[in-house]
């Protein structure tokens, strides 16, 4: 790769468009889910704020601007502020990688799949980070229970995505697309189920969404590792969630649903909907299941989904190996 | 820390038993629960403002981990003294009270000092109105079961059940508006009578709700009672057997969850409940998934009670001829009154010398009873337990605390 101004440039870009997507993301998630859960449980939904209630989530982030930050007492200072930092900014990296279009990549790498899986450990750290430093004794135990479950689960997940690459031959999320056809039988959903089933659990599982929201569980915890944060703190923990969660299914509509190819015309408009689409069902399994306790949230991971993405890995190489 | 050098009184000294000076036993606000946490483990205060403590209730706990090794609920957030305001009140100006008390199951309330004035007085109360405190008991028992399913569930995380469950309290709200003309706490019940007759379209309304309260339970099993997530989190969870229930003197769905049929309607019966056919359900099982089931059923056996209850209306009128003016005095001598609430045996007792207002009055809150259940059976379970648990007891803090 050449270390041109020209290649600097364009990462530059990408990381602008890229930021622009998180926060129109989030606006747009958080007024879908709300009507989403509007539906689910038979009321409107917002529809004060503008027409049908689209302006609610800039009204709400407005809101969250102008509040004042709390920092309790004994708080660690540093850390306390650094936490929502770095929740928020290392999901930027994230998204380099990924395939929007058949021309539309922000980083073109060979290993694509390791930088996503590397840096989404960041998440977890300031989930952390938050709890610690906020001098409380829920965040204490949202942010222990964070950590044990994104360990957990995080195996799995690797898993089973590494049976597609197995399959594909390679970490490059482009080059996974293109191992992929245009019609859905053709996609990975069809030869990978399991994998596809066990990243689907992980995913709402790593992105801390119901009913595996232990970290945060309301319940139980108040708020788990963000009880003490307010104003821009909040927010940027809520902006880097609902851009973890755009960013699971953007990797799901890669690896699984044939990211940009469709039908006809292949293009973003096809890993936008796609990734949607798993967005949308993540919303809906959040306002319709119970939370699961933690040892049971344990317990599924290591007695159900790593023996199963362990067979999984194991008949993909052996499947492999037989064909050729 | 302990210093002699401090020489203002500790505003918590009279709570504690002081072993040296400057150091008390407890933890602040209470004696049971011993300060300090042993090595490795936390002292977590689980209230008075926590989304599951359903309402100010304070729990204490130590937690190891997730493992809850002790708990101790601290009272008195929500105190009014409400058996105070019985001494210096003249028992009309008190009747209104009783709406407060439980928030969620104000008729028996109501019934349960209507009933013990009426003792004492040797007031007969005509058929009409024992025919609408059996409906509007009944209904208030099923609005009272459905607000605890859903906010049971949402202890639980599940957020969505308990918008369903709103709904068709709304339709009975709308039911006993007509008759008491309050949608939360009602002031219905008069001294020898009801406050108001049921016209036909309270009974129209009643026979339209029953049919469809049904078709919702069948709702409410498929949604909720069948989700494998929602059956592991209560089954064999915060087990409370016919033993504990004895000894803390726990009544209601509780006790009959454990097997018991304690059920004041039938132990002691009152107003007229004999004469209509329903069963008392006792629980498979003592755990938190036995006492939701009971609670379920208990919505049925009131919708029998309704089915049978709109068919024969009696006619008459509604309050007796004489009824107690405002200004009447309680003659001396001493009652007792016990009905069955939505979370258990409510009752109380008046003693009256004769004056303007009763000597003293005494409430039996089911709520305390069952809440006091909750420190050992809580005991060894995780924290996402204990909330189930404490969930499962269907508190209402007012009630507990009066």
């Amino acid at each position: 790769m050449e270390l041109s101004l020209l290649y600097f440039v364009k990462i530059l870009v990408a990381v602008l468009a890229i930021i622009a997507l998180m926060v129109g993301n989030a606006i747009v998630m958080v007024y879908v889910e709300r009507k989403a859960a509007g539906f689910i449980q038979r009321r409107p939904g917002p529809y004060e704020v503008g027409p049908w209630g689209t302006l609610q989530a800039i009204v709400d982030s407005m809101k969250l601007l102008a509040k004042q930050i709390f920092v309790p007492a004994n708080a660690d200072y540093i850390l306390f502020f650094l936490a929502p930092i770095l929740a928020f900014f290392p999901v930027l990296l994230l998204f380099l990688p990924i395939p929007f279009g058949p021309y539309l990549t922000s980083w073109e790498t060979p290993d694509g799949i390791i930088l996503i899986l590397a840096f989404a450990g960041f998440g977890v750290l300031s989930n952390l980070l938050g709890g610690w430093a906020s001098n409380n004794k829920y965040g204490v135990l949202g942010a222990a229970r964070a950590v044990s479950q994104s360990i957990a689960y995080e195996i799995p997940l690797i898993l089973a995505l590494l049976a597609v690459i197995y399959q594909a031959g390679t970490l490059n999320l482009s080059e996974i697309v293109e191992a992929q056809g245009s019609w859905p039988w053709q996609w990975n959903l069809v030869c990978q189920p399991l994998a596809f089933f066990i990243y689907l659990v992980s995913l709402v599982a790593e992105t801390n969404r119901a009913p595996f929201d232990l970290p945060e569980a309301e319940s139980e915890l108040t708020a788990g590792f963000h009880t003490e944060y307010s104003g821009m703190g909040f927010a940027l923990f809520f902006l880097a969630e609902y851009a973890n969660m755009l960013l699971v299914s953007f990797v799901c509509a890669t690896f699984f649903l044939g990211g940009y190819k469709g039908p006809i015309l292949d293009g973003f408009w096809w890993t936008f909907i796609k990734a949607y689409l798993v967005m949308f069902f993540i919303v809906w399994i959040r306002w319709t299941f119970p939370r699961v306790r933690f040892d049971q949230l344990l317990n599924i991971n290591w007695k159900w989904l790593l023996p199963l993405s362990l067979l999984n890995l194991w008949v993909t190489a052996i499947v492999i190996k037989v064909i050729g | 820390m302990a210093s002699s050098n401090f020489n203002f009184i500790n505003p918590f000294t009279f709570l504690n038993v002081q072993d040296s000076p400057g150091t008390y036993v407890g933890d602040f606000y209470t004696d049971n629960f011993e300060k300090g946490a042993r090595a490795g483990n936390v002292i977590l205060n689980l209230g008075p403002q926590h989304p599951s403590t359903h309402g100010v209730l304070r729990v204490l706990v130590e937690l190891f981990g997730e493992y809850v090794l002790r708990s101790e609920p601290v009272l008195g957030y929500l105190h009014r003294m409400q058996e105070k305001m019985g001494e210096v009140k003249t028992p009309y100006q008190y009747l209104p009270n009783m709406g407060r008390v439980d928030y969620l199951n104000p008729i028996a309330w109501n019934w349960a000092f209507a009933g013990a004035v009426e003792r004492l007085a040797g007031l007969e109360v005509p058929e009409k109105a024992e025919w609408l405190r059996v409906v509007s008991a009944e209904l208030n028992r099923i609005s009272s079961h459905l607000l605890w399913w859903g906010a049971f569930v949402m202890d639980l995380g599940g957020v969505t059940p308990i918008l369903y469950a709103f709904e068709e309290r709304e339709k009975i709200n709308d039911i006993l508006q007509i008759v008491t003309g309050s949608r939360l706490t009602y002031n219905y019940f008069r001294f020898g009578g009801v406050g108001q007759d049921a016209d036909g379209r309270f009974v129209d309304l009643i026979k339209d709700f029953v049919p469809y309260m049904r078709e919702r339970l069948k709702m409410y099993k498929a949604l909720v009672t069948e989700n494998i997530i929602f059956r592991r989190r209560l089954e064999g969870i915060g087990p409370m057997g016919e033993d504990i229930c004895r000894r803390y003197g726990a009544t209601g769905p509780i006790m009959r969850a454990a097997g018991v049929m304690c059920d004041t309607r039938r132990l002691y019966p009152y107003g007229i409940y004999d004469r209509f056919d329903y069963d008392i359900p006792t629980g498979p099982t003592d755990d938190c998934m036995g006492r939701y089931l009971v609670r379920l059923e208990e919505i049925k056996e009131s919708l029998r009670i309704l089915e049978q209850a709109v068919r024969d209306i009696p006619g008459g009128p509604h309050i007796v001829a004489k009824a107690p003016k405002p200004a009447y005095k309680l003659p001396a001598g001493e009652s007792y009154f016990t009905v069955e609430g939505a979370r258990g045996q409510v009752a109380c007792h008046i003693i009256s010398d004769g004056g303007k207002t009763p000597y003293r009055i005494k409430l039996r809150a089911p709520g305390f009873s069952n809440l006091s259940l909750f420190a050992e059976a809580a005991k060894g379970t995780l924290l996402a337990d204990a909330i189930a648990i404490l969930g499962s007891l269907d508190l209402v803090i007012p009630e507990v605390d009066r």
